[in-house]
């Protein structure tokens, strides 16, 4: 499974697994929306760009994970598609999505954030690159 | 937990001695069960918190204590700035001043079973709750550094609430410090459209019963009878507070990194009390404290206005309103001599006892109310601040229960509409946009509030006054 879920005390734990550091970055937003609906749900009609920086690996999948937490409060939408470019510490990113219905998302909890609980990102001796942390609810 | 590595130092508190880098033992309170379901990491987290700089007396953990983000969630630790001492925006937690408000309607529940279903309804309707849901104001950037800045009395100055509301909330309503400044543009833009809103997850507004009361003499004072009917209100400073964590939490911790100072988790990243970014969080948690104060007065208006179209004759007056994500600067007894502290607590209540300084007159005698939240159709108790407990782990007490389960395997056992239907039969109306939020917050994945409260009670951190059972629940 590219994405899942990991369990944490009162929160939720989201991972992505892929190929490349950038695929494994595209699951975890993938696990992050299936927290609050399923993504098959979310049709990819607006697309919005996504640009972050950050010093490390770590902090920059939490500085991803929180720009798309932003972006889903402020805009009112849910994303079910997305594509990761990395470059050192730098990530360029697509989102695609379209605006919250309540009836047909089936929502369950608004995600409040990214924690650097279980943070990590990390190469899998089977090759996988790996992308996870908590996130709070 | 194993409780070989602890002492035992009375019946519900327990040492974990000194060992390592910890500057300070800690302290957990518990009872033998709490402790043996206690997970590890509560301990390390502990000792974790005891190692950092400028820490007093000891590193605290209350008995609903569980696995947080470097600190534990229910701890409580204070820091001496004279002393090199420290400031955690981990150690506040990102929901920033949650807590819980109760307001005394006057009624019995007789007069409120008669109209339950119609109340329920009437709230559902007037009180914004769950994801993407909005609140009736707008906010310029102009009102949102109003907001930050006034707390609950900015709140009253646009029309929500009663003036006397102000003396029964902490801080008498507007936390002092607070500099909108150094809140960031996305924290305030996340505010927007927010104020009002219940949020989804674990917060709520409950209609509840007195089931039972512990202590006549405080309930009375208290304003607390069995039978009547109360309503409380659980909730934080939204997105706003969210952001503001998230921005410190990076900020201290590329700040510690580029220091060469190792943490055993990022989360435990902080600044000094004198520095910069210590200074420039206090004032933004202090402002994400107002946000939470200024949303749960509109709220309690919006109560307010749905009951009297129901239930004229319900008052609706405040009982009190506590925070439990906070770092609040507080003067305490330390070895016979009074020092000025920075204390943090983490899904912790302050619990000031009689006499307290702090406290508006009518709880002089009583020692404040502690208001413990339970979770969705469970009880949630009122307990009184103690003498013994400003002793103990400088005025505080639990938060609430805790999760037993993760939201996954609660998904797996229930579905919304049982857990609906389950309680409905029990005689508790249960509102809520989301059935799969009410299937992650099925009573049965939450440890059992009374536990907790009983330890902290024979702990002596509080005392036992009312427990609550509820009759309603508007549920993000």
């Amino acid at each position: 499974m590219p994405w899942e879920h990991f369990p944490h005390g009162a929160d939720i734990g989201v991972r992505g697994i892929g190929a490349t550091r950038a695929e494994a970055f595209e699951q975890a937003a993938l696990a992050l929306t299936a927290v609050v609906t399923d993504p098959s749900r979310v049709e990819g009609k607006r697309a919005v760009e996504i640009a972050r920086e950050a010093p490390d690996d770590e902090l920059l999948l939490a500085d991803w994970l929180n720009a798309i937490v932003y972006e889903m409060v402020t805009l009112k939408m849910l994303f079910g598609r997305f594509s990761v470019q990395l470059n050192g510490g730098k990530l360029r990113a697509t989102a695609w999505g379209e605006p919250i219905d309540a009836a047909r998302h089936h929502v369950a909890v608004e995600v409040k954030g990214a924690t650097y609980t279980e943070l990590a990102v990390k190469h899998r001796d089977d090759g996988q690159w790996v992308a996870q942390c908590v996130v709070d609810v | 937990m194993d409780s070989a590595r602890l002492n035992r130092r009375g019946e519900c508190e327990w040492e974990l001695p000194r060992s390592g880098k910890m500057r300070v033992p800690g302290v957990i309170y518990a009872d033998e069960a709490l402790i043996g379901a206690m997970d590890d990491k509560v301990a390390e987290q502990v000792a974790n918190v005891a190692a950092l700089p400028g820490i007093v007396k000891a590193s605290f953990a209350m008995p609903d204590a569980h696995w947080g983000y470097g600190f534990p969630i229910g701890g409580v630790a204070a820091f001496d700035a004279d002393d090199g001492g420290v400031v955690s925006a981990g150690g506040v937690g990102f929901d920033i001043s949650c807590g819980v408000r109760t307001l005394l309607t006057g009624l019995e529940t007789e007069e409120l079973r008669r109209v339950q279903r119609e109340l329920a309804d009437t709230l559902y309707q007037r009180i914004p709750a769950g994801l993407g849901s909005t609140g009736a104001l707008r906010l310029s950037p102009k009102d949102t550094d109003a907001m930050l800045a006034g707390g609950a009395r900015w709140a009253l100055k646009i029309g929500y609430g009663r003036v006397e509301d102000l003396e029964r909330i902490e801080e008498h309503g507007a936390m002092s410090g607070a500099d909108p400044a150094a809140v960031s543009d996305e924290a305030k833009k996340r505010q927007r459209d927010q104020m009002g809103t219940l949020g989804s997850g674990n917060h709520y507004l409950e209609v509840q019963r007195v089931a039972e009361i512990y202590d006549a003499e405080i309930a009375r004072g208290f304003g607390l009878e069995a039978n009547a009917v109360v309503v409380s209100i659980h909730c934080g400073s939204r997105g706003l507070g969210h952001q503001i964590g998230t921005d410190y939490l990076r900020e201290m911790a590329i700040a510690s990194k580029n220091a060469g100072i190792a943490l055993p988790e990022r989360e435990l990243a902080c600044a000094p009390i004198r520095s910069p970014v210590g200074q420039r969080y206090l004032s933004a948690m202090r402002a994400g404290i107002n946000c939470a104060l200024a949303n749960r007065q509109i709220l309690t208006h919006l109560a307010r206005e749905a009951f009297k179209s129901v239930l004229p004759e319900a008052k609706l007056d405040l009982l009190y309103d506590v925070s439990h994500n906070t770092c609040k600067l507080e003067e305490h007894q330390i070895d016979g001599g009074r020092r000025k502290l920075f204390v943090h607590r983490k899904g912790a209540t302050r619990a000031f006892g009689p006499r307290h300084p702090e406290l508006p007159p009518v709880f002089r005698d009583t020692g404040q109310p502690v208001l413990i939240g339970g979770s969705m159709g469970t009880s949630s108790w009122v307990l009184s601040g103690t003498e013994r407990g400003m002793h103990e782990a400088f005025g505080s007490a639990c938060h609430g229960a805790g999760r037993n389960m993760s939201r996954t395997q609660a998904t797996k056992r229930w579905n919304g509409r049982q857990v609906i239907d389950e309680l409905a039969a029990r005689g508790i109306l249960i509102c809520s946009p989301s059935q799969r939020g009410v299937a992650e917050e099925a009573p049965g994945a939450y440890k059992d509030v009374t536990e907790v409260v009983n330890a902290a009670d024979r702990a002596g951190l509080a005392r036992k006054v009312a427990r609550l059972e509820p009759l309603v629940c508007i549920k993000g």
